[in-house]
Formats: structure tokens, sequence, C-alpha cells
């Protein structure tokens, strides 16, 4: 689903944004297309909150502008943005039961009391929540707040939905039932979602794209297997995932150097001899027989995770980390394979490893 | 062998106040209670009677009454209008400015209230600053000192900081979230103060009124000190009543009936909140 | 947020107002306490004159000693026996303290006029003079509850096993009192002591009911001359126990900023 002109709804042109002296942002540009579920990722203090506080109109941005549908919007209050969000901390009505929280919205805009009440029962029913209209939201586990929170966004039939962290206060398996039915309410509402996570995993996913952001800027944006394939720089590839990285350098194109030997590999548009970063992702790394390996090792330890094994490998002075589901001894020689695909090359760009 | 011997002194440490607190504080309540319901004999003897209740019900003393109620009912008003606002301007100050003004309002507060009613007969009296005011602003000096009208500025000024502080209380534990995200669903400035905010302060506006209410209705130095002695309250009636009337069974069946209508206060103030606070969103 | 500040300055003109209306008549006066006149409303020059008379006044005078020997009385009093009643209700079931925090919490929510009066009916049926001692045991009975409600929530925050680690130890209930739990609470008992001792300077109404035979503190002499009229000495006086009280409260407030919270 991309972005393309005609499908846009969000466009940020070169949006700056500055607390007391202090920027968080720094000419950020971001479109968003319709019924996309875009995510940004990135670590907290990156300024994706930021972001997400812009488009609800929250903050007015120093500089640059907003579009939506393409017109501006910086001045738009947020009660007149077709926006709704589903804040960090829910931020329930306290004093409100779950019925009147979802109905919140419909009843700012004096909708009749029969809508009221058929809207508020569907979302509901939508987020699983039939028979809890007259509970305290004190009441409430975290879960069944997050679903009011959406419901209480949802029901106003917003043209976006902003999340921002929202399953961040939840368990690990509730986390996971939550990203699955968030992604099917998306797919069945058909509203573009604007997903906040510093979880790369939750990044990966739920969305159709992924922004990768640190300091106040956007690194990369892309689908979930071109940011995981694909990383930029060392940056991304060290905050999504795990991963090998080895200093190299490239003589010409197709070709790099690193750990002392030449290796064909599938990137191209280096200057010639141009000092990169090599990534080589530990689910790519095969154990093979020392003598048919590209490189010799010696494994130096293995710790079990569940579904995998993870392997620390000394090669002559680099250390690689390898995930396999086939357990080696410590001490064992390995040789070590991979494929000129599973190779990424990256600029450099000032940034160390 | 160790828990018994705790529990000894956990024995003998509680009877002292025990003791204490019901010769000083049950007792003279009792002792009250049974002035209220006698009436002594011509043999020097007490009897059972609700005659002092009934004579409450004289028009002259159900005028000290209602005067007393309405003027606390008013007190509390306008100490809720001028504190209202007031505590939501305080709650969006930076937390520099905010502590200090904080500790303004707190300081009149324990100065002792005679002084600060007094401050208010140098100003109004007929050779008062206010007067003096006037005249250079060639207006005809007012008789304000001795009135209706001033003994209701000094009870606002005495107990305007006791509406504003649980006010702000209540009002600063409103998160920023929670008015934001009434602004994303769609509630515009006045929206967010009806639906959200009001609602939210209902518990430091029920506070507020109780705090203020009680020492208005049960005062008799500000009337006595302002008003002059001219209009009575229930305060000046008991204390005529034990000092120098020496009907003192009259004056505890006032002083229980005044612990009666601040005991209906709260109650009332409470189920409003009950009521309100929490069937639904609609208030208005 | 954003659009508030077109009000800022509005609002700064209105929180300035509310803070003229609470100190100017209090400003007024101590202005006129330095007066030169008899009127509290021309200003003749600035003089030390009623000060000066304050200290030839003989009524004042007996006033500030009976003040001063009945706050400084009545707070120590209440300390200890405040300490004593807070560890004893702490430690008692929890229905009966219940009942005693209750019965603990009339003299701080009844109106004083009615605390006063039954104080005096009590006094009258124990056949006791109004006088000293009577005022000296109003002023104990209303100042405790205060103390107590200083110290029970320092208590509660001690955990109960560290109490039972000391007794575990081998040390005897008493050790444990001095040893463990007083330094516990030393803080708050001195905070009791402290707000013991302004409540005590401040009380009018039920010193008024409770006290006789020429027997009064200051508030007492302020109100019978206010009561005649306006008066100068008074301005003097009033600044005088105004900065007494400000610098009390300064103390206290630089120990335990949570006190204005116990008090609201």
């Amino acid at each position: 689903m991309s972005a393309n002109g005609k499908d846009l709804i969000i466009r940020l042109d070169k949006v700056c944004m500055a607390y007391g002296g202090h920027q968080v942002l720094f000419d950020v540009s971001l479109e968003v297309g319709k019924r996309e579920f875009l995510t940004i990722l990135g670590p907290s203090g990156c300024g994706k909150t930021t972001i997400l506080r812009l488009i609800g109109g929250f903050e007015t941005p120093t500089a640059g502008e907003i579009y939506f549908e393409g017109q501006p919007f910086s001045s738009v209050p947020p009660y007149k943005r077709p926006i709704n969000t589903v804040f960090q901390k829910y931020s329930l009505f306290s004093h409100l039961n779950v019925f009147e929280n979802i109905a919140f919205g419909l009843r700012i805009r004096k909708q009749p009391e029969g809508v009221i009440k058929e809207k508020v029962s569907r979302m509901l029913e939508l987020v699983n929540l039939k028979g809890f209209e007259k509970r305290s939201v004190h009441s409430l586990s975290g879960g069944q707040q997050q679903r009011v929170a959406i419901a209480r966004a949802l029901v106003n039939e917003p043209k976006v939905l902003l999340l921002d962290e929202p399953l961040g206060a939840l368990d690990l398996y509730l986390r996971k039932e939550m990203q699955l039915e968030l992604k099917n309410m998306q797919t069945s509402l058909g509203i573009t979602f604007i997903y906040v996570t510093h979880d790369q995993e939750e990044a990966l996913t739920m969305s159709d794209t992924v922004v990768v952001m640190n300091q106040g800027r956007i690194l990369q944006k892309g689908t979930p297997e071109e940011i995981y394939n694909e990383p930029k720089n060392v940056f991304i590839s060290k905050f999504i995932g795990e991963s090998n990285i080895f200093e190299g350098v490239m003589p010409q194109d197709g070709e790099v150097v690193f750990c002392g030997k030449k290796f064909p590999c599938v990137d191209r548009g280096f200057s010639r001899d141009e000092p990169v970063y090599v990534l080589i992702r530990p689910e790519d790394v095969q154990t093979v027989e020392p003598q048919s390996g590209l490189l010799k090792g010696k494994v130096q330890s293995v710790v079990f995770k569940g579904v995998h094994y993870e392997m620390i490998v000394r090669e002559n002075g680099h250390q690689w980390m390898i995930h396999s589901t086939k357990s080696l001894k410590v001490g064992e020689e390995i040789g070590l394979y991979f494929t000129p695909e599973d190779i990424h090359v990256m600029k450099r760009n000032g940034v160390a490893p | 062998m160790k828990t018994v011997a705790s529990r000894e002194t956990r024995n003998l440490l509680q009877y002292p106040y025990l003791l204490w607190s019901s010769l000083f504080i049950v007792v003279p309540l009792v002792l009250v209670l049974w002035y209220s319901f006698t009436t002594p004999t011509p043999t020097g003897r007490y009897e059972f009677s609700i005659s002092n209740y009934r004579r409450f019900f004289e028009p002259v003393y159900l005028r000290v009454m209602s005067r007393s109620i309405l003027l606390a009912f008013e007190a509390t008003l306008i100490c809720l209008a001028l504190g209202y606002p007031a505590a939501m301007i305080m709650v969006r100050l930076g937390s520099k400015w905010r502590n200090t003004l904080l500790l303004l309002l707190v300081l009149p507060m324990w100065i002792n209230f005679l002084l600060r009613t007094y401050s208010w007969m140098v100003l109004l009296g007929r050779q008062g600053v206010l007067n003096q005011l006037l005249q250079w602003m060639g207006l005809p000096p007012q008789s304000i000192l001795y009135s209706r009208g001033a003994v209701l500025i000094g009870m606002v000024y005495n107990f305007l900081p006791f509406m504003i502080l649980p006010l702000y209380t209540s009002l600063s534990k409103i998160g920023k979230e929670q008015i934001e995200a009434a602004e994303d669903l769609g509630a515009n400035r006045f929206d967010v103060f009806r639906r959200v905010i009001f609602p939210l302060s209902l518990p430091g506006i029920l506070t507020g009124t109780t705090m203020v209410f009680m020492p208005a209705v049960s005062t008799f130095v500000i009337s006595a000190l302002l008003g002059g002695g001219q209009d009575m309250l229930i305060g000046n009636l008991i204390e005529q009543q034990f000092l120098s009337t020496g009907d003192w069974h009259f004056g505890s069946a006032l002083s229980i009936l005044m612990m009666v209508i601040i005991l209906i206060a709260m109650t009332v103030v409470s189920l409003t909140d009950k009521g309100k606070t929490f069937e639904e969103g609609n208030l208005w | 947020m954003v659009k508030l500040r077109n009000h800022a300055s509005l609002s700064k003109v209105y929180i300035l107002l509310v803070l003229l209306f609470l100190y100017a008549p209090i400003g007024v006066l101590i202005i006129f306490s330095f007066n030169n006149l008899r009127s509290t409303s021309v200003w003749g020059g600035f003089s030390l004159r009623w000060y000066r008379e304050l200290l030839q006044d003989r009524q004042i005078l007996s006033a500030l000693y009976y003040t001063l020997s009945i706050a400084i009385l009545s707070s120590i009093i209440s300390a200890a026996a405040g300490t004593v009643a807070a560890i004893g209700i702490h430690r008692m079931h929890p229905i009966a303290r219940k009942v005693v925090l209750a019965i603990n919490n009339v003299p701080v929510l009844n109106p004083d006029i009615v605390t006063g009066v039954s104080l005096m009916t009590l006094f009258t049926a124990l056949r006791l003079r109004l006088g000293f001692t009577t005022l000296l045991l109003s002023h104990i009975t209303f100042n405790i509850p205060y103390v107590v409600l200083c110290i029970l929530p320092r208590l509660r925050q001690i955990p109960k096993e560290v109490t039972e680690a000391a007794m575990d130890l081998g040390a005897t209930p008493p050790y444990v009192f001095f040893h463990v739990i007083l330094p516990e609470i030393r803080s708050a008992i001195f905070t009791g002591f402290l707000i013991a001792f302004t409540l005590s300077v401040d009380d009018f109404v039920i010193s008024f009911f409770t006290t006789g035979s020429g027997v009064n503190n200051l508030p007492i002499v302020v109100y019978s001359m206010a009561r005649r009229g306006i008066n100068p000495k008074i301005n003097a006086v009033s600044s005088l126990l105004f900065i007494t009280v400000f610098c009390l409260l300064m103390i206290i407030n630089k120990r335990d900023t949570n006190i204005q919270k116990l008090e609201v």
C-alpha cells in the first residue's frame, strides 16, 4: 500500500519542533496514505510521540507545515480534527463509566440518544466488552481499559487513529493478542492508523509501513521486510533485530572485504574502496563442517533461547552471534557459511557500530 | 512469650487517651445534650423538657437562624465564585509561581482571624481608609461598617483560602491527559470545562463548600465586630446565652441545633456528590 | 493550553486582585501600627509610639504572659500525651481505633463555639473555677487531636517487621519504643508540638468560653478592645502576632510541607 500522491491523507513537510530552545524534530517530512498502518519506531526521546502530538493538534510546529487531505492543518485545534488518539496512559475519564467514556465524543457532537446507544454498543462488541457498560473504569484491568480507550476513539469514526504506545502497559500475552486485534480492526474498518512504539517486534508484525526515527530525524521508511533486511545504517540494524556488524571496504560493486577475506555481494553504488559496515543477521549464518565454510571459528558459548540456540563463535579476532535450531558443543571447531544475499553493506555516515 | 509481652504494653498505652478523650470530648457533649433537654424547676431541680427547642421556633429566633444560614450560604457562594477562577489559574501556572502562590494563600489562614476581622474594621470604619479614599476621589462617604454587607465581606475575607485550597487540590489532580483526551474527542474549551474539569473538581467544590459554610454559620466574632451586634447570628445567640443571659439550657439547645445544621449541610453536600458524579456525564 | 495565552495577562490581573484582597487589609493594619497619630487612616509620620504604649499596658503584658505560658505548657503536654495516644491508637484493634479516631476528630471538626461551651459546662459541672487551669485543660484538649493526626501517619510508615525484628533480637518493648519507634517519629512529634503551639497562641473562641478570673490571653484582650472600636494599640499587637505566627509557620513549613494538607 504505497502512499502515492492521490491516496495521501497526511503529509508532514519539513516539520521542526522545539521546546524552550531544545529542538526535538529536525525537518521531518513524512507521507501517510489512506488506510495505511504506519508505525513510527524509535527509542524513547527520539521525537516519535511529538510527531503524534503534532498530528493530533496538541502542539504547533515551530517550522514547516502539516497537511491533511492537502489542506494546511497546523492551526486547526484538536477538537476540530477528524483524528482521534489512543493515549499512552489511556487517559480514561475517571468520573464516567465505560459507556459514558465511549459516548463522550458522540455527546459532544450532540448525537441523538438512540444513535449513541447503538454506536456505543456496536463498539463494545467490537472490543469484546459487552456487559461492561455500567462498570467504573477503575474496576477494569489494563487490557480492558485499553480497549475502552480504543473504542472511545473509534466510535467517532475518525479518518485517522493515532496510537501512542498503547500496548506498553500490558503483559506479553495480552500484548500479542491486542496486536492481532488492532491489526484486524484496522483492516476491517479501513481507517489510517499511525502507531508509535519502541518495540521493534510490534512494529514489524502489525505495520504496512515502518518509519524508524532517532534523535528527531527520520532514518528510514519502508515495509517491515525492507527495514529488517536492508537497514540503511548501523543504528537501524542494531535497533531492529540482532546483528553481526563488521568494518569492511568495498573495492567495487558486488564485492566486499571484511574479516580479512573478499566476498561476493549484491550491493552496489559505493565509491571505489569506500569504507563500509557489513551486517549479517545471526539467523542467516549457517554452521557447516570447518573445511566447507567460508570462515572458520570456535564455539565459545551456547545458550538455549526457547525456539533456537544462541551461540557465540570466535573467528580470528571477530565475534559472531549465530541463531540455529541445532545445538553445537562449546570448543567445537566449525565453519561459517552465508550467501551473497545475506550480506548487507551500509554506509558509515560517521556512525560507529 | 514475646507477643504476650507486646500485647500487655498495647493495652496500657491506649487507656490514658481513651480516658482523657472521654472526659474532655464525650462527656462535655453529653452535658450539652442534657442541658438542652432540661429546664430548671422552681424547687432548684431539673426536669426533662423540650421547651428549649420549642422556644427556638419563636419568630425572633427563626429569623436569627435563617439570617445565619443565608449569610453563610451567600459567603460560600461568593467564595466559590471568586475562588474557582483563582484555583484554575493557579493550576495552569508554572511550578515555581504556583508554589509561591500556594504559600501566599496558606499564610493568611494562619493569621489570627480576630486580626483579619479587625483589619476590616480599620478599612471600613467611618474614618477608615476606604472612606478617606472615597473622600479623596470626591465621593460621599459610605457607612459600611456595622452592616450586613460588612459581615459578608468579613466572612468572604476570612474563609476564601479555605475554598481555594481544596479547589486547587482537586483541579491539580486532573491530568493534562484527560483534558487532551477530551479535546481529541472533539470537545472545545467550554465542553472540556463542562464535561471534564467541572465534574472532576466536584470533590474540591464540596470540601471547599463545607470548609467555608461551617465556620461561617457558627461565627460570632465577625458579626460582633463588623456587624456591631445589630444583626445577631446564631453564634452570637449562643454566646449570649452562655455568657450574659445565663440560660445554658436554651444555649445548649442552640448548640445542638447548630451541630445538626452542619451535619445536614455535610450530608446534603456528600449526597449531591454521589447523585451526580457517578451517574453520568450530563450535569446540566 | 495554547489558547489560554491570550488570557494570560487577564489571569495575572485576577490573581493579583485576589492577593490584594487577601493582603491589603493586613498591610494597612501593619502600616498604621507605626502611625504617630491615633487615627488608623490619616498618616501622621512614622513612630513606635503604639509599641511603647504596649509595653506600659499592664493588661496586654499580662495577656502576653498567659498566652505564652499556656502555649508552652499545653504544647509540651499535648506533644507528650499525643505521642502516647498515637502509639496506643496505632496498636488498637481496628474497630476500636475507628471509634477513638472518630472521637479524636470531634474537636477538629466541631465548630469552636460548641467545643468552647461544652467544655465550659464540663468545668462548671466539675466545680472547677474558670481560670488558668481550665484554660490549660481546654488547650490541651484541642491540641492533642492535631498531634495525634501528625504522628499516626508516621507510625503507619514504620514496617511491622522492624519492631518484630527488634523483639526477635531480644529487645524489650520499652527498648523498642525508645530505640526503634521514637527515632522514627521524632520529627513528627516536633511538628505536632509546633502546630499545637501555634494553635494555642492563635485560639480565641474556645479560650473565650473556658477562662475567667482575669486570666486572659492576647486574642481575648484584642477582642474586648476591638469591641470598643478601633485602637492603634491593637494594630501594634496584631503586627507582633502576625510576625510571630509568620516565623513559626516558616519553621513548620521548612520541616514538613505536608502540614498545610493536614490542616486542610
